[in-house]
């Protein structure tokens, strides 16, 4: 350590007494900012509580609950098949595959299996709920920048997704199609021809919007770098799905936590990027949603044969235990843990959803980043209010 | 007295005639900016129709949403400052009618010949942010206040390269008259080749990119509307506005689009004017008093042309950061017209 001499060490000492007047001085107020629960880029109800200095964030704390609907407690009034209606609300843009998790926690509850052909188009309609909904959030992003073309691409191709789901479902957005021990129906007559013209265009509209958007060098500029969560403290919060990814984390429950479906029977690739970006959180759904048509395409042509339904009770009674089952949802890791005493329906579910564990960390990645950014780190986050909330 | 088609015209008809006149030149191009661009280009670009119920194509929808908005309800909130709230729209749309005086529409088709015209119209350009900044500050609003502080920050940013872009033309013409702009362009010659005329595009292509994107940012479109932003700030500085109010905020934005596009087509693309050359006009007395009915109808052709490249890009591109956009003002616009006025200046004199 080098010597002071004492002049230099007053003159040390006036400017630290200088600064610090400048401050008290130049002190400027903070503003808090309540961005929510009515704002456009909450997609509904969520309420960011954000202190800024200027246009920098101080402090940001996310309020839930605005939207709050009671699932968990619904369910304990309501048999076993009558609870897929209500959690087809959760993640109301991928609704089909918040039905199989639960589904499947109670088969395992009751020890029976849906029959393969079942179990091939359970993955099919849950790989196109997948679609359905992360093509949305392709197109969202543009709108959350400004740019409201890519919206509309993503509106007009995910409504030809959408007439999927119908034709085989009977609902556009609430399915309710999954049944304890199988499925309701077949499908109808030349949907896999349809599907497979449906999926190619898919694919069309990702390379689309991988031009028009994620190659635009101001969307670059705005998502890369920013909102860096480390895979560790992204393990630490809990976040799952492709925000977990993003982060380095190679952890795909479709993969890592065979449940009965059949994606092992098709030959696609978990994504993965190293920088924990926002633009890497954006890169990996658009990556996934390619994957997901590929899984599709692949499946259309092993459907078996046979029949779709299981031998079940007329009235369903679960026995009593309990069970845990999660899958890989559109918007990350979403569990079902059912408690049942051997009634018509469950005693308590516990649900565990994506968006909730993946906004905790919004206190985290928010501080110090300016407010646009608060909004591209939303966005790139990726949350739907219904699976916040239940 | 200034007689238009042999007749003589009192004081108070030329004064009538002159606000009509302002009013049309710019109440009609913010129209049809509006229903070409807004409504059907757009539209066409997102696959989708566009209004088609209202008239023919949906022509009619303009007047339909006008009405609209006339009869919505006057919402000032509480904690408003009554004066300055009511006031602000009122400014930025005078801003506009300041602009469009300068603008020639033909030979003797000028509000006002003014010999520093150009000066004039980049002075008077940025009143509208006074404008904003009023109704950011009086609407109580946070959003607002963000907006309009963001706004004011931004047109002061770019009306630095716009004025340095607009220099290399002045350099280049030796008049800061528009006319005189216009004449220049549509009777010199480049190489020896004279049957295009001069369209300061060619030559000072670098100065028309810059202004172009100076006018961008001036007007909030996209990728500069951090002012507006409606997935951060809802609104911005419109944020509390409603009804008519409202209403003058849209037209501002969209007249101000049309008189930017007309300074710009003045500036760069021979104005009003077509070579002439082609008729045989040595100078601006030479020429027809028929260019003063002809010659709206060429800029209007050529504001159309340039407001469609505006439009295209407000369709197309992601916004910008707010410190991107100062950066990239501040560190690459305002050096790289600089670079180019000292080339012009260069070349002026040593060719």
């Amino acid at each position: 350590m080098t010597e002071l001499s004492e002049r230099q060490q007053l003159s040390y000492i006036a400017s630290q007494a200088a600064d610090a007047r400048l401050n008290v001085e130049l002190e400027t107020e903070g503003m808090t900012l309540n961005i929510g629960p009515q704002h456009p880029a909450t997609h509904g109800t969520l309420r960011i509580i954000a202190r800024l200095d200027g246009e920098q964030v101080v402090w940001a704390e996310p309020s839930a609950g605005y939207m709050h609907r009671g699932y968990e407690k619904l369910t304990e009034v309501r048999t076993f098949p009558q609870v897929t209606t209500l959690i087809n609300r959760i993640d109301w843009l991928g609704s089909f595959a918040n039905e199989v998790p639960f589904i499947l926690a109670a088969e395992k509850l009751m020890e029976i299996e849906a029959p393969p052909r079942a179990q091939v188009i359970r993955t099919i309609l849950f790989e196109l709920s997948r679609i359905a909904n992360v093509s949305l959030f392709l197109g969202d992003l543009g709108v959350q920048m400004g740019a409201t073309t890519p919206a509309f691409l993503a509106f007009r191709d995910r409504e030809y997704v959408l007439n999927l789901i119908e034709s085989a479902t009977g609902g556009r957005f609430h399915p309710n199609f999954d049944r304890i021990g199988g499925l309701k129906d077949d499908l109808p007559k030349g949907w896999i021809n349809e599907t497979t013209a449906v999926v190619k265009r898919l694919i069309g509209f990702c390379d689309e919007n991988e031009d028009l958007l994620f190659g635009n060098e101001i969307f670059q500029s705005r998502m890369r770098g920013i909102g860096v969560i480390p895979a560790h403290v992204a393990e630490e919060y809990g976040l799952s799905g492709a925000n977990l990814r993003a982060s380095g984390v190679d952890y795909d429950l479709r993969r890592d936590n065979p449940v009965g479906l059949a994606w092992d029977k098709a030959d696609w690739k978990v994504w993965t990027h190293p920088d924990g970006d926002s633009w890497a959180r954006c890169w990996i759904r658009l990556q996934e949603t390619r994957e997901s048509c590929k899984i599709v395409l692949q499946l259309l042509e092993q459907i078996p044969a046979g029949p779709i339904m299981t031998k079940v009770p007329r009235i369903i009674k679960v026995p009593e235990g309990e069970a845990y089952v999660s899958t890989e949802n559109p918007l990350g890791e979403m569990g079902y843990y059912v408690v049942s005493k051997g009634d018509l329906g469950p005693f308590r579910v516990k649900i565990r959803s994506a968006s909730f564990n993946n906004i905790s960390i919004t206190p985290w990645v928010l501080k110090g980043v300016y407010v646009p950014d608060i909004i591209t780190i939303l966005a790139s986050l990726y949350f739907i209010l219904g699976d916040i909330d239940r | 007295m200034i007689s238009v088609l042999a007749v003589e015209i009192p004081y108070w008809g030329q004064s009538l005639l002159r606000v009509l006149g302002g009013l049309v030149a710019v109440l009609l191009p913010a129209g049809a900016i509006v229903y070409l661009f807004l409504f059907k280009m757009m539209s066409f670009m997102q696959s989708r129709l566009g209004p088609m119920e209202a008239g023919p194509y949906g022509s009619m929808q303009l007047l339909a949403e006008v009405g609209k908005w006339l009869q919505k309800e006057d919402i000032s909130p509480d904690n408003v400052d009554k004066t300055v709230f009511k006031l602000a729209p009122v400014v930025v749309l005078l801003s506009t009618f300041l602009l469009i005086v300068v603008v020639p529409f033909g030979p003797e088709a000028v509000f006002a010949d003014l010999d520093a015209g150009v000066f004039y119209f980049l002075a008077v350009g940025s009143v509208s942010v006074l404008g904003i900044l009023m109704a950011g500050w009086a609407s109580a609003n946070k959003y607002s206040l963000l907006g309009g502080l963001r706004a004011a920050g931004q047109l002061i940013a770019y009306e630095l390269p716009m004025v340095l872009a607009t220099l290399g033309v002045v350099i280049q013409a030796e008049s800061m008259n528009l006319n005189r702009i216009v004449e220049v362009q549509n009777t010199e010659a480049i190489f020896g080749f004279e049957w295009l005329g001069n369209p300061f595009v060619i030559t000072q292509f670098l100065g028309f990119l810059i202004f172009m994107i100076a006018v961008q940012a001036e007007l909030t479109q996209p990728p500069f509307d951090m002012p507006i932003a409606e997935s951060e700030l809802v609104s911005g500085y419109m944020t509390e506005y409603s009804g008519f109010r409202f209403l003058m905020f849209f037209i501002a934005e969209f007249a101000t689009a049309g008189v930017f596009a007309f300074i710009a087509a003045t500036l760069f693309l021979g104005g009003w004017g077509v070579p002439f050359e082609w008729f045989g006009w040595d100078n601006l007395d030479d020429v027809s008093w028929w260019m003063n009915i002809v010659g709206p109808l060429i800029l209007f052709t050529k504001m159309l042309a340039l407001v469609f490249v505006i439009m295209w890009v407000r369709f197309t591109y992601p916004r910008f950061r707010e410190d991107q956009l100062q950066t990239f003002a501040w560190k690459f616009l305002i050096p790289l017209s600089l670079a180019n006025i000292a080339v012009t200046a260069i070349l002026k004199v040593a060719v």
